[in-house]
């Protein structure tokens, strides 16, 4: 049983890890692109 | 079409929410396997859209070679990334579901051993994409995708024959499905298909800018214009 | 064709004539199966299960090493931008990188074989013949492919690194084969056909794929 819901709990984990990646590579860009703004 | 995305997030998120529903409560429990087997559901669905996604990627890594396409390559790099998501899933849910049932961790089953090699092949991929330096990278990446690709037929045959010459468990099991857990399955790949849908518009979309930006800071950098001269 | 042949004898009197590489070479063979023979020691029954793999992945560790050093030296003298700017075909100087990659791993293969039957006892209960046809057909899977990912990784960082990394996945197929080939010819319990079609087919598709692509990596840029 507690395989059942292990294996739905890291299918999860793994989306989620992925959705937090990208939300970092989404704040990162927006840093970079306000950098750019500055400088223009 | 930006409005879209919180609207199709927010369907994706009920469709999930059903499918899951539909997975734990819904379906009938299997007789010989009992309730684990319920991670069928995730395990498959999982494996047929990575599946699709590594096709996307052979398909838009051909027409960059042929048409040297930018927008073919982000395409080619979203599908990967993401196919290698979905493929780590089928790759984690797999061996938690025949520990249970078979008793063993791992098992050359057809389907898994196939999983893992496409697995490794699509993070090689990623690797070269990262280490590569920026001008080749799209030209050698989709070189190394039809290469990959070209491989998948020959390692479905060795692993099959090598499973005829030395018998394993099979994972999954074969045989008719009962229509009641077709149903189920099914809407559980629909629900994870836009799942995948979502994700891959947002990579695309981050891809897009993440150019954009290098672009800018590459000219910035050759024309070499500090704030406040000219 | 003529440029082919040109291209590898030039490589060939070179190594020779140098004996750095082949000298490094031979010794990390021996090593290799002197390190093995001390991990894995094994009755005269398992050997024979046991070999066909070990044998394999020595045989790759060793062309690895190899193939690392295949385009050292066009990298050094800046070969390659005159051969993107000659006329000459792309195809002839992969193809004689190949050949030299492909005599100079299956001279370690000799040289390290009669190590692991002397090390391991070994015996081949099977049809002999068929090893060296499965040694060839094996080698030339992991050389074209090798050479191959050795030039696509020229340009990258951590150069050395990512010709196994891009190598190893790819070659399963074809290290499946050639191990099972050699344990069943070793044991004698079934027969290698299979793997030795699957390895000749491997070897076809990847040649042609190879000769194909390899213009469109050289000019990369």
């Amino acid at each position: 049983m507690t395989y059942l819901y292990a294996a739905y709990f890291a299918t999860w984990a793994i989306h989620i890890g992925y959705a937090i990646y990208l939300i970092g590579q989404y704040s990162r860009l927006r840093d970079e692109m306000k950098d750019l703004q500055s400088r223009k | 079409m930006k409005r879209l995305f919180p609207v199709f997030g927010l369907l994706t998120g009920v469709l999930l929410s059903y499918a899951l529903y539909l997975a734990l409560v819904v379906a009938p429990t299997e007789q010989t396997m009992g309730d684990v087997q319920r991670i069928f559901y995730y395990h498959v669905p999982s494996a047929w859209t990575a599946f699709l996604l590594f096709f996307i990627n052979f398909v838009a890594s051909v027409v960059y070679l042929i048409r040297r396409n930018m927008k073919a390559d982000v395409v080619a790099l979203v599908a990967a990334e993401i196919g290698v998501v979905f493929c780590t899933v089928v790759l984690v849910t797999g061996p938690i579901w025949a520990r249970p049932v078979w008793g063993i961790w791992w098992t050359w089953d057809l389907r898994l051993t196939l999983t893992l090699v496409l697995w490794l092949i699509y993070v090689s991929y990623l690797m070269l994409r990262r280490f590569s330096s920026s001008g080749q990278t799209p030209q050698i990446a989709a070189v190394l995708a039809v290469l990959g690709a070209l491989d998948v037929p020959l390692v479905y045959f060795s692993i099959w024959f090598f499973r005829t010459q030395h018998p394993q468990p099979v994972i999954g099991g074969g045989g008719s499905i009962d229509p009641r857990m077709l149903h189920v399955l099914l809407i559980n790949w629909a629900a994870f298909s836009c799942l995948a849908a979502l994700m891959f518009w947002s990579r695309y979309r981050l891809e897009v800018l993440k150019r954009e930006v290098e672009d800018t800071q590459a000219l910035e950098a050759l024309l070499e214009t500090p704030r406040g001269s000219r | 064709m003529k440029l082919t042949r040109a291209t590898l004898a030039k490589d060939l009197r070179l190594e020779w004539r140098s004996k750095d590489a082949i000298n490094s070479m031979l010794f990390f063979a021996l090593l290799v199966v002197v390190i093995f023979s001390f991990s894995f020691d094994p009755t005269a029954e398992e050997s024979r299960q046991i070999a066909g793999g070990l044998v394999w992945v020595a045989f790759l560790f060793a062309a690895v090493v190899a193939l690392n050093q295949t385009w050292a030296r066009e990298l050094r003298n800046q070969v390659l931008d005159a051969y993107r700017v000659s006329p000459a075909p792309a195809n002839s100087l992969f193809l004689a990188k190949a050949f030299g990659n492909f005599i100079f791993v299956l001279m370690l293969e000799c040289l390290m074989t009669p190590l692991f039957i002397v090390f391991y006892n070994l015996r081949a209960l099977g049809p002999a013949y068929q090893l060296p046809i499965v040694a060839v057909l094996g080698t030339w899977a992991l050389v074209v492919n090798g050479t191959f990912f050795a030039a696509m990784s020229l340009r990258t960082r951590a150069r050395e690194i990512m010709l196994p990394l891009l190598l190893f996945p790819i070659s399963i197929p074809a290290v499946l084969a050639m191990v099972e080939a050699t344990t069943s010819i070793l044991t004698g319990e079934y027969s290698a056909r299979f793997w030795i079609v699957l390895l000749a087919a491997y070897d076809l598709v990847f040649t042609t794929s190879c000769l194909l692509l390899f213009e469109s990596v050289l000019n990369a840029e």
